[in-house]
């Protein structure tokens, strides 16, 4: 049962042909070789999986396919590079928000997904948005530092 | 030139080259290093350590890999110190055996404390013959020469750098005795410059083992038993193999289902259908500590002086009690992953593992392969605690390999992740402690049943005291022991040690009435621990009271190799519902001379954030070789809403060389928290996880 899947994948017009029902995931790092999305436990209970689908931040692993047609798909790869980092991604760096680095991908896409929401997070508001994103170095009070630091820059930019 | 032919020259050249001297000329960068040391030892020569280009950027070589601890960053600090290189220019290529140095692993926290100091004497030789070598192209004494980022001056203007002196070549003059330099020197370690490989992991670049993607690669599931020690009957595969494009392979004891994309070889895998021999479960995690008591050997004594009986007397009061913890899985969030190529009677492997050189052993034996013909390359690794000790899927994937003539990479689904896990292992403690009427403890008996005897040794000031320990989680258990494998788990052995001690400690302070931080001040005058205790109680604010106070704070100290720790916590009890929230915890912990700053802060709150788990809700359930835990719904792990405030103090001791730090502070969070629960309720916690449901039950 294949069929053509087009969607938006970082900005770029893309289209998959595979079974529609395949995980994102997947396709993701198998078909197209986007492998900074990670696999953790491959039923949406850690998120090193997280994209960003339309504004919202979804669990790859636990979503098919078929449903992104049409929508805009961001990995980590889309977010900034090394000459232009996400203020995200550089308020981890400098926070030294990671330390294996597995989860930092899903991390950096969760907080941004909370930051399109909500520019300026109190730190509960933090907790609350990364309480399902695991990380097992215990960088978690580093990742909230970066997230509020992220928060202020890209509010300043925004002016 | 691709990698592989590099690794063809480099040994044809190194075959060439022995037994000739003087500087060698070659192309390529990794050549001019002398092999490894194979499997004993690291070598001698500091050229296996380092490489200089001629634009004088240096490369560093080490066996060590990178889990996240930080190590990449460490181990460029320690080079550019001792050889007066600038931070900059080095590199590091680490966990690649065709290249590195020989090393046993990463664990222990040896990197800093036992390679380290290898790494700097080499860096400290090859300094002193650059120094001979610009001494005789400046014209001038070594004497009269100064270094700064790798440029040689005379002090009359006239400048070499290191990368001219050598001109990429290997550098074949030697010194012996080199010194390394004084601490009060150091200008790079001891400061907190930028991870190097901050960049790779913030934009998803920085490549894991899975991330490795060859051309015709394979990913491969493989059959699980339900249970260990379950033997397979029967397993039909008919159903997996009409799946188009799906690969079965079955070969002695595997049975495999592999495919282009890693879903579809699960989709396949779950289409296969098996019979096993299961046997019937004897323990469980309920009747594991009676049977571990029951099953093993007899302990036997770490350590001893003066007499039990003897103290005996002096005591007017005993206090007795068994402290139990669970099996405790490592749970990396990169599971464990690995993608090989084996052609041509070579084998490539790209492995998550702590254990590079052990495990290219490993492969070339179940290939049968001379060593030479593996090469293990360690990309980053996500998260390893330990528990990437054992690799067993790098196994899997070079063996799926050579079966199928084409790349396999195996990565283990969570479920496989828990039931190969090698745990921390369950353990029992009973300790035995006496009081004189005036609080003196005069008698400490510990006895550890699973968990192994590092640190176990109580460090108080108590005459009679003696240490036992049986069984361990580094093998030598009789079978049956443990129903599955168990292994190293982040300071393997002390998590338990010191939870035991030091609970009992601090029932031993609220027995005699005394503030716990006072008691243990007046049984201890071991300087370093006095040292943390003190500068812990300082920044928390401790105010002295005899337990239990109400306000829910609560002490514990300990040693790992050498690496002192004192931790406190304030924490509140829901007594409706069990659950424990730590508010805040204090660490203050002396390395002797500290690496980087900012590297051991990072390790200090990982330990306390990761020590939150195996405090309150990480305890591996299971029923016989049937491990239960398959995902992270069972087994929860520390997440954002549990974070304490965390507060470290480094305690400065540059009298003593760098200690590790990525496993010290994790060692006191057991004791800690139950001493504050103790704090808080008047109720004691002797088993781990204290999970709501045990609070609850113990409060009555």
């Amino acid at each position: 049962m294949q069929r053509t899947v087009s969607f938006t994948l970082n900005g770029k017009p893309t289209r998959v042909t595979t079974d529609p029902d395949r995980p994102l995931l997947w396709v993701l790092r198998s078909d197209l070789g986007l492998t900074g999305t990670k696999f953790g436990c491959g039923e949406g209970l850690c998120g090193a999986c997280t994209v960003i689908v339309d504004k919202d931040a979804v669990r790859s692993c636990s979503t098919a396919l078929k449903d992104v047609e049409g929508k805009q798909v961001t990995t980590i790869e889309g977010l900034g590079d090394e000459e232009r980092l996400h203020p995200i991604q550089q308020a981890f760096l400098k926070h030294n928000a990671f330390q294996c680095g597995f989860c930092t991908p899903g991390m950096i896409l969760s907080a941004y997904a909370l930051l399109l929401k909500n520019p300026n997070p109190t730190h509960d508001q933090i907790v609350q948005a990364m309480d399902d994103n695991l990380c097992r170095c215990g960088s978690h009070v580093r990742v909230i530092a970066a997230i509020g630091d992220a928060a202020g820059s890209m509010k300043g930019a925004a002016k | 030139m691709n990698r592989d032919d590099l690794t063809t020259s480099r040994r044809e050249f190194l075959g060439l080259a022995s037994g000739l001297l003087i500087i060698f000329p070659v192309q390529a960068q990794e050549p001019t290093r002398l092999p490894s040391g194979r499997s004993g030892g690291y070598p001698s020569d500091f050229n296996a350590y380092l490489h200089i280009a001629p634009d004088n950027t240096v490369t560093g070589y080490a066996g060590k890999v990178e889990l996240g601890q930080g190590s990449t960053t460490a181990l460029a600090q320690l080079l550019a110190e001792e050889l007066d290189a600038s931070f900059d220019a080095v590199k590091m290529v680490m966990g690649d055996t065709d290249v590195c140095p020989w090393d046993m692993g990463t664990f222990g926290s040896l990197t800093i404390r036992q390679f380290g100091p290898v790494f700097r004497g080499a860096a400290a030789e090859a300094r002193a013959v650059l120094l001979a070598m610009a001494s005789e192209r400046l014209g001038a004494p070594v004497e009269s020469l100064t270094v700064k980022d790798g440029v040689v001056s005379n002090g009359n203007g006239k400048t070499v750098t290191y990368g001219q002196l050598v001109e990429g070549k290997r550098i074949e003059r030697h010194l012996a005795n080199v010194p390394v330099k004084p601490v009060s020197s150091y200008k790079v370690v001891g400061t907190s410059p930028a991870r190097r490989d901050a960049v790779a992991k913030v934009t998803g670049q920085g490549k894991y083992a899975a991330d490795i993607l060859l051309p015709g690669m394979l990913h491969a599931r493989i059959l699980r038993p339900p249970a260990h020690g379950a033997t397979l009957k029967e397993a039909d595969t008919s159903a997996a193999g009409k799946i188009d494009g799906v690969r079965v392979v079955r070969e002695g004891d595997i049975v495999a289902v592999l495919h282009k994309h890693r879903d579809i070889a699960d989709s396949a895998l779950a289409l296969v259908r098996a019979k096993w021999d299961t046997p019937q479960p004897t323990v469980d995690d309920r009747s594991i500590y009676d049977h571990l008591l029951k099953v093993s050997p007899p302990p036997r004594v770490v350590a001893e002086n003066g007499n039990l009986d003897a103290g005996d007397k002096l005591a007017s009061e005993i206090i007795e009690h068994t402290y139990y913890n669970a099996y405790v899985a490592h749970s990396p969030i990169e599971t464990h992953s690995a993608t090989a190529r084996v052609e041509g009677g070579k084998a490539t492997v790209w492995a998550g593992t702590q254990t590079p050189f052990p495990l290219q052993q490993q492969i070339a034996q179940a290939l049968h392969f001379s060593p030479e013909n593996v090469r293990v390359i360690t990309p980053y690794v996500g998260g390893g605690f330990g528990g990437k000790s054992a690799s067993r899927q790098a196994v899997e994937a070079a063996v799926l390999s050579k079966i199928t003539g084409t790349p396999v990479q195996v990565v283990f689904s969570r479920a496989e992740e828990f039931f190969y896990d090698t745990f921390r292992p369950a353990a029992v403690v009973k300790v035995r402690a006496g009081l004189t009427p005036k609080g003196q403890m005069v008698l400490w008996s510990f006895d550890v049943w699973g968990a192994g005897d590092r640190e176990a040794k109580q460090f108080y000031d108590i005459p009679n005291e003696r240490t036992r320990s049986s069984g361990s989680w580094g093998g030598g258990n009789p079978p049956g022991l443990h129903p599955f494998a168990v292994g190293p788990w982040r300071a393997p052995s002390v998590n338990t040690n010191t939870f035991a001690r030091e609970s009992h400690i601090d029932i031993a302070a609220a027995k005699a009435g005394v503030d716990p931080v006072e008691f243990r001040m007046k049984h201890l005058s071991d300087k370093r621990m006095r040292g943390v205790l003190e500068a812990a109680a300082a920044r928390f604010g401790w105010k002295p009271a005899s337990g239990p106070s109400g306000r829910g704070i609560g002490v514990a100290c300990g040693i790992y190799a050498s690496t002192y720790v004192a931790t406190m916590a304030q924490l509140n009890v829901d007594k409706a519902t069990g659950h424990v929230r730590v508010e805040r915890v204090v660490t203050a912990q002396d390395e002797g001379v500290i690496v980087s700053r900012e590297g051991t802060l990072q390790q200090i709150e990982g330990c306390i954030t990761m020590g939150l788990g195996y405090a309150l809700t990480e305890g591996v359930h299971f029923r016989g070789g049937e491990v239960l835990e398959r995902n992270f719904d069972t087994y929860e792990l520390p997440r954002f809403s549990w974070l304490p405030k965390i507060e470290v103090v480094l305690v400065e001791n540059p009298e003593v060389e760098a200690k590790g730090c990525g496993e010290p502070p994790i060692i006191t969070m057991g004791a800690v928290i139950a001493n504050a629960i103790f704090d808080a309720t008047g109720k004691r916690l002797f088993e781990l996880p204290m999970t709501p449901e045990r609070i609850k039950a113990a409060l009555g």
